[in-house]
């Protein structure tokens, strides 16, 4: 992608299957300085919306309704001609941004690929079929014979997604027999019936099929793009692009806890007080259980521990104090020796004062949402992981 | 005791190169033993069959073949002292058995095939992160029996019996079948961990190719039981019909509820437990009438084995009566409560976990770590599974205890 002050644009229409660009290669655009970021900052608010849409737990056909409307008010462009190349542009300028980091290439790749989902959901089957063709997606549809062997498992996994609607898949519904592989999600939510390996993927689900594909391309191209941008674009574009596609990614996302910053010391005294006023839900659940389970058990505490000790770095409890916190609620269970041996490098290991030296950021809320606490666990999301008071 | 005069007397104990001596003066002790452990190393261990295995046909005989293959998978050892050596790599069987026998560690860890020797990793780690990566790695998956405290009364922690084992069975059952004719997956192999639960390995290429997401889709596919501290319903169905894998594995944790833990476990023998089974049926009077039966007959008949089956018998009949529509699901609910494989979910999802290997020895007990056949897995004893001192003497490598 050329960026010149010059107006002159040849509209991208490779790659573009009716309205939908698949944005698989950058295509030759001159682009106006300005239009690079606003146009960057349009497609953000999109995103940005679908993120927040998501965390409000909207469900599929209130987030089409959104994409819908977010794509109409912020993704026109007064030359109806231009639109495409709008988004085109956006989007790549935005990949740029937000391969910097894994945190930035997760949260794109998730949003990209979820704006790409519903869009391609609003098209007519006729689109879709088109773009399965576009993606090279080699899959015929099941036979009848064959279909007949498998019709009542079919029935059942149908039922069991959509509980009242009566859509009994019969000989006319087509099914497509897929490797498991390439329909990860469906898998996980139990959406398909497996046998031997294969998916049988409904017609409906097919936006799965092209969506893996999208997301698939689009992961690995961040990674590139990375690379690039880490070993030449930035040095190159230092006095032009670099500080735009610097500040862009930290404009929407909120505050970045994850940098030290300056931040005021707090000591030990203080942390039962700071525990009950200023720790996320998630860390005054452990930080109280902690505290509780040590009178129980040790073991259990061996897993939680690494997840609040990763969380006292950030806090802002200096090294030292985080030992004393440590040692003191351990050794009433099994002596200060025993943990001076066993459990204090593991401290220190997350203060970066031993083996990788690596001073451990905070988990993010993504990745304690995403993890899956088990028997015995004390962390997780409270919001997702707690059952709620009855 | 004997353990302890056998720990006490490992100084001056010496075991000098591979041709072992006989250990004289000293009993063989059940328990875990280093000096054992050599000689276990230099004469039994299968360093032999884990390279074949873990070269899938790249061992250099075949043209073709990928002959760096071997060398980039990760071993890692745990020492006596508790010195975790990560990141080993070893070109050929006879460098796998050297530092084996060198180092003689305690336990032996198998980690992912990396894009790049593991040993030279910070020379590519510098450029960005992309620059040493794992490239395959068996599907795995681990199930711990300490995770299934809150329903088994015979034992608790790391401790296991014939009693509260069928837990394992049950997990074997449901997941080996679920992976040979719903993944497609046939090169499987499970392992007894030594103390607490069970291993399994997918060996498939294509389950080694398998990337972290398409891992995560096949763990949460298998994901039913969602029990942690802080969530009260553990299995939580959906009303109305079910995927026929769930179809299926409720079915097979319904047969050995019924058949096995009900009465090995007692479930349903005094009040404290029963009241637990009945705290997840959502219906007044349901549990009521069933409280009220089974207060009756503690009364009027003695208290034996049979009780707990007959008192599943009713509370399933209650659920199934025509009169209680929509409560049918508890029953599998419950079942799979007691009895769904609990799994360790991180371990599967990721390419770069790290799995014990097969044929280690478990330091704490002793036992070897020896596979399960699938197939005949009800009939696996854990108790009796050989100890490193009862290999070795019927090798006839130490003198038998008197």
């Amino acid at each position: 992608m050329e960026i010149a002050r010059s107006q002159r644009r040849t509209p991208a229409v490779a790659d573009v299957v009716l309205g939908l660009p698949l944005y698989r290669s950058a295509p030759e655009l001159q682009v106006r300085l300005e239009d690079f970021e606003l146009f960057a900052i349009d497609r953000l608010r999109v995103l940005k919306g679908i993120s927040d849409g998501l965390s409000r737990g909207k469900k599929p056909d209130e987030v089409e309704t959104l994409v819908r409307d977010l794509l109409k008010s912020n993704m026109s462009h007064p030359q109806a001609s231009e639109v495409i190349n709008k988004d085109i542009i956006s989007h790549f300028v935005l990949r740029l941004v937000y391969c910097r980091t894994e945190e930035l290439r997760k949260w794109f790749l998730s949003m990209e690929t979820t704006l790409f989902r519903y869009r391609f959901r609003l098209e007519s089957s006729e689109v879709q079929r088109a773009l399965m063709a576009e993606f090279d997606l080699p899959y015929k549809a099941v036979s009848n014979a064959e279909f007949e062997n498998v019709k009542e498992k079919l029935g059942q996994v149908a039922d069991s997604i959509g509980p009242k609607k009566k859509s009994m898949p019969n000989a006319d519904t087509i099914f497509y027999k897929v490797p498991f592989e390439e329909v990860p999600e469906l898998v996980a939510g139990r959406r398909v019936f497996l046998l031997k390996g294969y998916a049988y993927v409904a017609m409906n689900q097919v936006s799965s099929l092209v969506v893996t594909r999208f997301r698939s391309h689009l992961s690995k191209a961040l990674v590139l793009t990375n690379r690039k941008w880490t070993s030449t674009i930035r040095e190159r574009e230092a006095d032009r692009l670099t500080p735009i596609v610097e500040s862009l990614s930290t404009s929407y996302l909120g505050p970045d806890y994850s940098q030290p910053r300056e931040f005021a010391e707090i000591s030990l005294k203080d942390i039962d007080q700071l525990a009950k006023s200023s720790f996320p839900l998630c860390m005054r659940h452990l930080f109280e259980k902690v505290k509780v389970v040590v009178i129980q058990s040790v073991l259990l505490l061996l897993h939680h521990k690494s997840i609040i000790k990763k969380n006292f770095p950030g806090v802002g409890l200096k090294l030292d104090d985080a030992l004393a916190f440590w040692k003191a609620e351990f050794s009433r269970k099994i002596g200060a020796e025993r943990f001076d041996k066993e459990y204090a490098y593991g401290i220190r290991h997350n203060y970066g004062k031993e083996g990788k030296r690596t001073d451990y950021t905070p988990y993010s809320c993504q990745k304690i949402i995403s993890s899956t606490p088990g028997v015995g666990d004390h962390h997780g999301c409270p919001f997702r992981h707690f059952r709620s008071a009855r | 005791m004997a353990r302890e005069e056998a720990e006490n007397g490992r100084d001056d104990m010496q075991i000098d190169g591979p041709v072992p001596e006989p250990v004289r003066g000293h009993a063989v002790t059940d328990g875990f033993n280093p000096d054992y452990l050599k000689i276990y190393y230099g004469k039994l261990f299968p360093h032999k069959d884990i390279f074949e295995w873990l070269s899938y046909g790249n061992d250099k005989k075949h043209p073709g073949c990928d002959q760096s293959y071997f060398g980039r998978r990760e071993f890692s050892f745990t020492l006596d002292n508790d010195i975790y050596l990560r990141y080993q790599s070893f070109n050929s069987v006879s460098e796998l058995k050297k530092s084996i026998n060198e180092k003689c560690p305690i336990k032996i860890d198998i980690g992912a095939v990396y894009n790049v020797d593991p040993v030279k990793r910070h020379a590519y780690a510098q450029s960005d992160d992309n620059g040493f990566a794992p490239v395959e790695r068996e599907l795995i998956f681990d199930v711990d029996i300490t995770d299934y405290d809150d329903v088994r009364y015979c034992c608790s922690g790391a401790d296991v019996c014939l009693d509260c084992w069928p837990l394992m069975t049950v997990a074997i059952k449901v997941i080996d079948v679920s992976l040979r004719d719903d993944f497609g997956f046939n090169h499987i192999l499970w392992v007894y961990s030594g103390r607490r639960g069970v291993h399994c390995w997918v060996c498939d290429g294509k389950a080694r190719r398998l990337n972290d997401e398409q891992r995560a889709s096949i763990a949460n596919y298998l994901y039913l039981y969602k029990g942690n501290e802080n969530s009260h319903k553990k299995v939580s169905l959906m009303a109305g019909p079910m995927h026929p894998f769930v179809i299926r594995s409720s079915k097979i944790s319904e047969k050995h509820f019924k058949e096995k833990l009900v009465s090995s476990q007692n479930l349903f023998s005094n009040e404290e437990r029963f009241e637990k089974i009945l705290e997840m049926i959502p219906d007044e009077s349901v549990t009521s009438e069933l409280r009220g039966a089974w207060q009756e007959s503690r009364r009027s008949s003695n208290l034996n084995e049979a009780i707990n089956v007959s008192r599943w018998e009713l509370l399933k009949c209650k659920l199934q009566s025509r009169k209680h529509k929509g409560l049918r699901k508890f029953v599998e609910e419950i079942a799979l409560s007691y009895a769904y494989p609990r799994l360790d979910m991180e371990v599967s999802k990721h390419m770069n976990h790290l799995l014990k290997a097969p044929f280690c020895v478990h330091p704490k007990t002793g036992h070897v770590c020896v596979p399960i056949d699938p197939k005949s897995c009800e009939e696996f004893d854990p108790t009796s599974v050989p100890t490193l001192s009862k290999v070795l003497t019927d090798h006839m490598l130490v003198t038998p205890k008197f």
